[in-house]
């Protein structure tokens, strides 16, 4: 099977909207950064807390952040991810001081508002040793004798039970314990009479001081300037300082277009994002060279033909390999955005849009800026060639 | 088969069969090779749930116990050589940044006295300079050398503490290591693996544990100003006021108790949780041998006097001294099991020389962490499963070379990140996903040049041939460039973007061996089959 035999786009001819495009997206991207005062942060880069809280159904967002704003000061977000029915609340952190406090007061709020009081321990948010604590003197009572270690290992057992997928953290009655071994009839009863089961489970709670925040932001910035930095120096060592200028261009046009639209759909930017957006660099600079170095190729066999028809016909010699590996990587990143779940998700969707985009400006980007620098050193040549012929000509005549 | 293709071949094997061990190990059963693919395979705590905090050592509360040391030791240094001064005091610096300014002043030294005095400074306490600020007062600074010293020391002692201390409380596998440039961020990194809520750890590795047993001089007072009041508003010499700690009957108790302590945390041989006669809990403690000689001798010699147990700055229990006691103490009026034998176990691990303050805190739930790993190995058995059908549609035959490449790197891959016990965490997977993306490029970059090359009419063997030759400078101009980042990453970033790096370079190194390598031995293994080879299936 083949999907191109040989191909004869003019990619430079039609150049000029695509470029444009590129223009607007990237003004439209800075535009929205500036007016907005910069990327918006993740609590990893700002400081703050973020708590992923799944229910049993959809969550009440309204609610939570009406319960969370009489109790915390500064701004509060609240949003539901689709279709998981997880809700994710974040909220902000002056100072380290504040840390420990944030965390508790977003626990015992959600605890007081959807937890069912009496002094019965919350089995859905229950850590292993909460339950051995609370379960040993009435399990003794109800005349179910239990070493210490095997209390520890049911404990565990149940918790097991309750985290695996599909309960996912949230079981909905504790009759549905009753598949784990070593636990009776007897056991479910203690559970009801000590335990209850809350609608919400805490699946993860992020705290960063603004300190540490700060340290990682400028980290980030600075190691992936550093990398482009290096690429440039060795694809200009390798074909010639202009390659690499352009191929570190059309890389960063990638990411400014990128953090451009996370800018813009109001997204934030946070550890996992930048790991998607190296990828990025890394899948894009990959796609440029592939191309870059077929142009250095066909440079040394047809020495005759225009430099533009050159770059032309190395793209689309390319074609083929570029439209299959961009196709076969975007499968398996839609993969991982459609079946890889709540933590990846924000990493795949990055990916998806990143794959486009690198595959795109390395033929509408990275290759017109050679041909531009080409058609600039001719031109200066021609200048040079008509000054020294304007030169001569009194003489000749 | 040709000789050197034999030996192609049996070197392939052996890096499978290398790393297939070094993923799943012999195992003899199901479930054992679960097992050990559990413990090969380290899943960061992003995958499978657990804590992750980043403390600061205050290190500047280690700089003014120096100074305050000093300031004692100078004061017994002087009045042996009957020197003497009006006024010795430090200043107090109250962050990171500011420990570097600790000074000690010392006024009033009689002009007649300076050079025994310098000559005092400069034999016994090497550690400062002294700069002279007039003729009778001076002031001295730690050497920037010593400083420096003091600080990576006190992070040290701190990590020792903590290490010590977790492990007191038997958690599986917990990190505890310098993070940041040890230099200038002093900060622990801990991570506990399957601990969801960290208040407890947080607890015991905060707590200071300073522990002081003390003559009680004074008191009961129901305030500082009481107390100042009773004594005419100067504290007696060597006494101090402590509160009671809460929960000790109603409203704040303060007692003055002298600013020697007899026993300290040092003097500890042991410490554990144990019932008194009224079936509460509290924590008894031996003294070592030394520490017992001198409790003996100082409580047979103050009995009828009162001794107050004194646990970072607060009191925890005062009692009269009724005869002499031996070896061994107890502090009364923990909350519960719990409490007792956190508190035993702190006191055993030893003081913290310096506060700790928690600059991040990230925990993963236990069920998020199972679900992370779930949907991510379905996606990648989705994703993998989606490319070598269509690169087994597209290629065909030489498809399954493609395929055979692709799962090789992705064995040679897991096997390095377990002989090196590295750690797979979410970026890392980013760093696998573009592994697996530029594998397939690879891959792809040299059939479609053998196709070219086909269609200029070449044989299938020279079409083979030169395809990978030219493929081949591609390929490792893509690989260095990509590898060349990856150095700077590791250099300058910080943990998840390393962990791409790491994975990332692994990937590619594989990917060099397996797209262009192995791929090509399977080629000539097919080739070397056949007398004549007129077609191709790519």
């Amino acid at each position: 099977m083949q999907l191109f035999k040989e191909t004869h786009f003019d990619f430079l001819r039609n150049k000029w909207p695509f470029i444009i495009a590129s223009l607007v997206l990237t003004v439209a991207g800075v535009g929205s950064l500036i007016v907005k005062g910069g990327p918006r942060y993740g609590i990893d880069f700002r400081g703050g807390a973020l708590m992923y809280v799944k229910f049993r159904g959809a969550p009440p967002i309204s609610k939570i952040r009406s319960a969370l704003q009489s109790k915390i000061s500064g701004n509060i977000s609240v949003y539901e991810l689709t279709d998981t029915h997880e809700a994710v609340i974040g909220t902000e952190l002056k100072e380290e001081r504040e840390l420990d406090a944030a965390r508790n007061i977003m626990r015992q709020t959600l605890e007081a508002t959807f937890g069912q009081g009496g002094g019965k321990l919350d089995f859905n948010n229950a850590t292993a040793e909460d339950l051995v604590a609370r379960l040993r003197d009435p399990l003794l009572r109800a005349g179910i004798g239990l070493s210490d270690q095997q209390l520890q290992s049911l404990a565990r057992a149940m918790l097991d039970f309750k985290n695996t997928p599909p309960r996912s953290g949230l079981i909905d009655s504790f009759d549905q314990l009753s598949s784990v071994p070593g636990v009776t009839a007897g056991v479910i009863s203690v559970l009801k009479q000590e335990c209850y089961v809350a609608p919400f489970s805490v699946r993860k709670i992020d705290v960063v001081g603004p300190k540490v925040g700060a340290d990682l932001r400028r980290q980030a910035i600075l190691a992936t300037l550093y990398a482009l930095g290096g690429m440039l120096v060795y694809i200009a060592f390798r074909f010639e300082w202009v390659y690499g200028v352009a191929a570190v261009l059309a890389v960063f046009h990638d990411t400014i277009i990128t953090v451009g639209m996370f800018s813009i759909f109001n997204k934030e930017i946070d550890l996992t994002v930048v790991a998607a957006l190296l990828t990025l660099v890394g899948y894009s600079m990959n796609d440029t060279i592939v191309v870059f170095d077929r142009i250095r190729e066909n440079l040394k066999i047809l020495r005759r033909e225009s430099f533009p028809s050159l770059i032309n016909k190395s793209i689309n010699q390319t074609l083929s390999r570029t439209i299959l590996t961009s196709g076969l990587t975007f499968l398996a990143v839609l993969s991982l955005f459609l079946f890889g779940g709540s933590v990846l998700h924000g990493f795949s969707f990055a990916l998806v849009v990143g794959i486009i985009i690198g595959t795109y400006s390395s033929i509408f980007i990275a290759s017109p800026i050679l041909e531009f620098w080409q058609n600039f050193m001719e031109g200066r040549k021609r200048m040079a060639a008509v000054a020294v012929a304007s030169g001569r000509g009194p003489r000749g005549r | 088969m040709h000789k050197s293709l034999r030996w192609k071949v049996i070197l392939i094997v052996t890096v499978l069969l290398v790393c297939v061990y070094g993923i799943i190990g012999l195992p003899r059963s199901t479930s054992e090779l679960v097992a050990n693919l559990k413990k090969n395979i380290h899943l960061g705590l992003d995958l499978r749930g657990g804590s992750h905090l980043i403390l600061q050592v205050q290190v500047q509360d280690a700089v003014k116990a120096e100074a305050q040391q000093t300031i004692e030791r100078l004061k017994e240094e002087l009045r042996k050589a009957g020197i003497d001064y009006s006024a010795m005091d430090r200043n107090d610096p109250q962050s990171i940044e500011e420990a570097d300014s600790i000074q000690i002043n010392i006024h009033g030294i009689p002009a007649e006295k300076s050079s025994d005095f310098r000559r005092i400074i400069a034999d016994r306490f090497p550690v400062w300079i002294l700069t002279p600020v007039n003729s009778t007062d001076y002031r001295m600074n730690m050497r920037p050398s010593e400083l420096a010293a003091l600080k990576a020391d006190t992070v040290e002692r701190c990590i020792r503490t903590i290490e010590n201390r977790i492990n007191g409380l038997g958690l599986s596998e917990p990190v505890i290591q310098q993070h940041g440039r040890a230099d200038a961020e002093y900060e622990i990194l801990v991570q506990l693996p399957g601990v969801d809520d960290p208040a407890r750890v947080k607890q015991v590795m905060q707590t200071a544990a300073l522990l002081e047993i003390a003559e009680v001089k004074g008191g009961p007072y129901s305030s500082p100003e009481q107390a100042m009041a009773q004594h005419g508003g100067v504290l007696p010499l060597n006494t101090r006021l402590v509160k009671m700690a809460p929960g000790h009957g109603e409203g704040d108790t303060w007692y003055l108790v002298s600013r020697i302590p007899v026993i300290t945390g040092r003097d500890l041989r042991n410490a554990r949780p144990g019932r008194d006669e009224f079936q509460k809990w509290e924590t008894n403690f031996t003294l070592t041998q030394d520490a017992a000689a001198r409790f003996s001798r100082f409580t047979e010699a103050n009995i009828g006097n009162s001794l107050a147990v004194i646990l970072d700055n607060q009191i925890r229990s005062v009692a009269r001294i009724q005869s002499k006691i031996g070896d061994s103490g107890r502090i009364t009026g923990l909350a519960n099991e719990q409490e007792a034998s956190d508190l035993a176990l702190v006191l055993r691990a030893g003081s913290l020389p310096a506060g700790i303050k928690t600059l991040e805190e990230r925990t993963v739930g236990p069920s998020l962490g199972a679900d992370s790993i779930h949907q991510g190995i379905r996606a990648g058995v989705i994703g993998l499963i989606a490319v070598v059908s269509v690169m087994l549609i597209y290629y065909k035959r030489s498809g399954v070379n493609a395929t055979v490449a692709l799962l090789l790197n992705a064995i040679i891959l897991m096997a390095a990140l377990s002989y090196f016990g590295a750690v797979l965490t979410l970026p890392g997977i980013a760093g696998v996903i573009l592994t697996i993306g530029m594998a397939v490029d690879s891959n792809v970059l040299i059939f479609e040049r053998i196709r070219e090359e086909l269609r200029a009419g070449k044989s299938v063997v020279a079409a083979i041939d030169a395809g990978f030759k030219k493929a081949f400078l591609t390929i490792i101009d893509t690989h260095v460039t990509t590898i060349v980042s990856c150095a700077f990453l590791f250099m300058f970033g910080t943990g998840p973007v390393k962990g791409f790096a790491v994975t990332l370079v692994i990937g590619l190194i594989a990917n060099v061996f397996t797209a262009v390598f192995v791929s090509r031995v399977i080629f000539d293994l097919e080739l070397s089959s056949k007398k004549q080879v007129a077609t191709l299936s790519i």
